[in-house]
């Protein structure tokens, strides 16, 4: 490399030109630096989530500029049983697959952690969900849970004599909610499993054997020890999933848009249905604008679990 | 740890002989049981993708006599009907040039913006850093409103450069704090050494940082292609006509029509879209967990 470099260097040398110069000043290189990034996420970003925030306040529709209306979509929204509907339904959605996507997760990670052959295999195919595009896996599961002809509903009726009629998973509101949940946590256990694996590694294999050396269970040995040290990669993982599922839109739309009978609406497909499909942009917008304080929630919860590893590891910053 | 387990209770219980088997044993229902579950669950939806795509009807719509999970008499009919029939290449020549486009777009943006933060360091380079890293926090749900009305305004509706252009919103962030990692590993000294010798800020950049820091922009690269691939929501708002959509998009709302799904050609549709990605996927596993990993712990 360095033979490479000697002939420009001579000829930085001998010519500064005034761009060389310009670029060499440190602020002006700052500025030129940050510009394509900064600038990408001021207009495609931040200028749309503050324009989100007016439209909320607007009547805007799809071909018409809105005029201010104050809290009138929201004062509608809390009038509205679909939209409380999908406030129950997104939170119940994110606590249920966020609880287990994490269970499962953390057993995959813990087994992941072992040794046995193949190792390196195995886990590229475990990351298999999380590659693919949600919608195409979303369409497989949409598929499995075929009233007619469900693969697991061929299992339990043909196969094992369990049941005497096909399941109906999203015929009805319950069983396609949970249908829904399930595909949500299949595609997320990658995630969870993979990140944890990653932070069970670090832990120093010399604190297992100092509580070996003092007589500690395994199970003590996970809850004192494991669990601990996990604490801190556990609490970013789960504020990232926290965020993406409760604003999660693909898996819902994909599988039953929100049907039947607007019993799976999540914040995110009813804001798509009003503010896109119906046109109602205001409306769509102050729908997505509700889902704020729950993100503003999770992010502080990150937040302290930054803070906390920090604390840990004795550190005044990184 | 779990075999270190066995072997601690097994000395506390029992005789050499029943050691081996027991450890064994153990290890079996333990480790090999549980995971063989979870590999056949999280595998099995893209096996019954793949076996839906050459099964002919005849098969895909009757159990009674032909045994689900197997093909009696492949068929790429599925397959053809698709290339042949819809729009399909076309899709994947859309999905392509917009990955591709707002992976460099991105991998530009970010490496700059990463150089500025970690190594330029300036006054408040922490805090751009931290305005950078809340930018990923916030999800395309609730920007795809506003920016639709955006993307009309500039006039990009329905053109494929509208998602080149929006996709960086949420590959930015990740690719700049993945970047901020690597260059932190590289050694500020070799900077100081061209800086004695007279190169210029860029030519640091150009030719030393950036070849030292290949394996982070492959990572940074090849996440931002496989988001954009599978990116959808945008997609689905921005585009209108059948013939600019990306295949996620194209697959639901174009190949789903009238009340009958044709299953085979849709599944063969999901193949056939997952296919790039895994392959691209095959080629850089550990990449793709290293900068998973490491952008859970930056």
């Amino acid at each position: 490399m360095s033979v490479t470099t000697l002939p420009s260097r001579g000829a930085a040398l001998h010519q500064p030109g005034w761009l060389a110069r310009l670029f060499d000043y440190k602020p002006f290189l700052i500025v030129m630096c940050l510009a394509p990034a900064v600038g990408l996420l001021l207009v495609f970003l931040t200028y749309p989530l503050g324009l989100g925030i007016w439209l909320a306040f607007t009547d805007t529709t799809i071909g018409q500029r809105g005029i201010f209306i104050g809290l009138e979509n929201f004062q509608y929204l809390l009038k509205d049983p679909l939209w409380w509907n999908a406030v129950f339904y997104s939170i119940f959605y994110t606590a249920v697959a966020t609880f287990g996507k994490f269970a499962l997760g953390f057993w995959l990670a813990l087994l992941l952690n072992n040794h046995f052959p193949f190792k390196s295999l195995i886990r590229a195919i475990v990351l298999l969900p999380w590659i693919v595009p949600t919608v195409l896996s979303a369409l497989a599961f949409w598929w499995i849970y075929d009233p007619q002809f469900s693969i697991i509903s061929y299992l339990l009726v043909d196969v094992l004599h369990w049941r005497d009629s096909n399941v109906d998973f999203l015929g009805s509101p319950w069983p396609a909610r949970f249908s829904l949940i399930a595909a949500n946590i299949w595609r997320g256990i990658p995630f969870v499993a993979i990140s944890l694996l990653a932070g069970l590694q670090t832990i120093s294999p010399s604190l297992y054997e100092a509580a070996m050396l003092d007589g500690a269970t395994s199970w003590q040995r996970f809850r004192y020890i494991t669990f601990p040290m996990m604490m801190p990669i556990l609490a970013i993982v789960m504020t990232f999933s926290i965020i993406f599922t409760f604003t999660d839109f693909q898996l819902v739309y994909a599988i039953t848009r929100g049907g039947p009978v607007n019993s799976t609406h999540l914040l995110a497909t009813l804001a798509f249905q009003r503010g896109i499909a119906g046109g109602e942009l205001g409306e769509g917008a102050a729908i997505a604008v509700s889902m704020i304080p729950f993100l503003v929630f999770a992010t502080l919860f990150s937040y302290f679990g930054l803070a906390r590893r920090k604390w840990q590891q004795g550190e005044a910053n990184d | 740890m779990t075999d270190v387990a066995a072997q601690s209770s097994n000395v506390a219980s029992a005789t050499p002989d029943t050691m081996a088997w027991d450890s064994r044993a153990r290890r079996v229902v333990m480790i090999y049981l549980p995971l063989a579950c979870f590999i056949l669950i999280l595998l099995f939806p893209f096996y019954w993708m793949a076996i839906t795509s050459f099964k002919p009807n005849a098969e895909l719509l009757n159990y009674k006599e032909h045994n689900p999970f197997w093909i009696t008499s492949p068929t790429l009919a599925h397959v053809k009907h698709l290339l042949f029939d819809t729009s399909y290449p076309r899709w994947l020549k859309t999905t392509m040039v917009v990955a591709i486009g707002s992976t460099f777009l991105s991998l530009f943006a970010s490496t700059l913006a990463a150089y500025a933060i970690e190594r330029l360091r300036f006054r408040g380079s922490p805090y751009v850093g931290l305005g950078i890293y809340l930018a990923y926090l916030v999800p395309p749900s609730i920007l795809f409103i506003p920016l639709a009305t955006v993307i009309v305004q500039f006039g990009l509706f329905d053109s494929p450069l509208a998602l080149i252009l929006v996709y960086p919103t949420f590959l930015v962030p990740f690719c700049t704090w993945l970047l901020i990692g690597y260059f932190k590993s590289i050694p500020y000294e070799l900077e100081e050494c061209a800086l004695v010798d007279g190169a210029t800020r860029l030519q640091i950049l150009w030719r030393i940082t950036l070849p030292l820091a290949v394996p982070g922009l492959i990572s940074a690269g090849i996440f931002s292609f496989t988001l954009s691939w599978n990116e959808f929501i945008y997609a689905l708002a921005f585009i209108q006509s059948g013939a600019n959509k990306t295949v996620p998009v194209a697959i639901l709302t174009e190949l789903i029509t009238g009340d009958v799904y044709q299953w085979g050609a849709l599944m063969a549709g999901s193949l056939l879209g997952s296919l790039p990605v895994a392959l691209f996927y095959s080629l850089f596993v550990d990449y793709y967990v290293s900068s998973l990993t490491g952008a859970v712990k930056e």
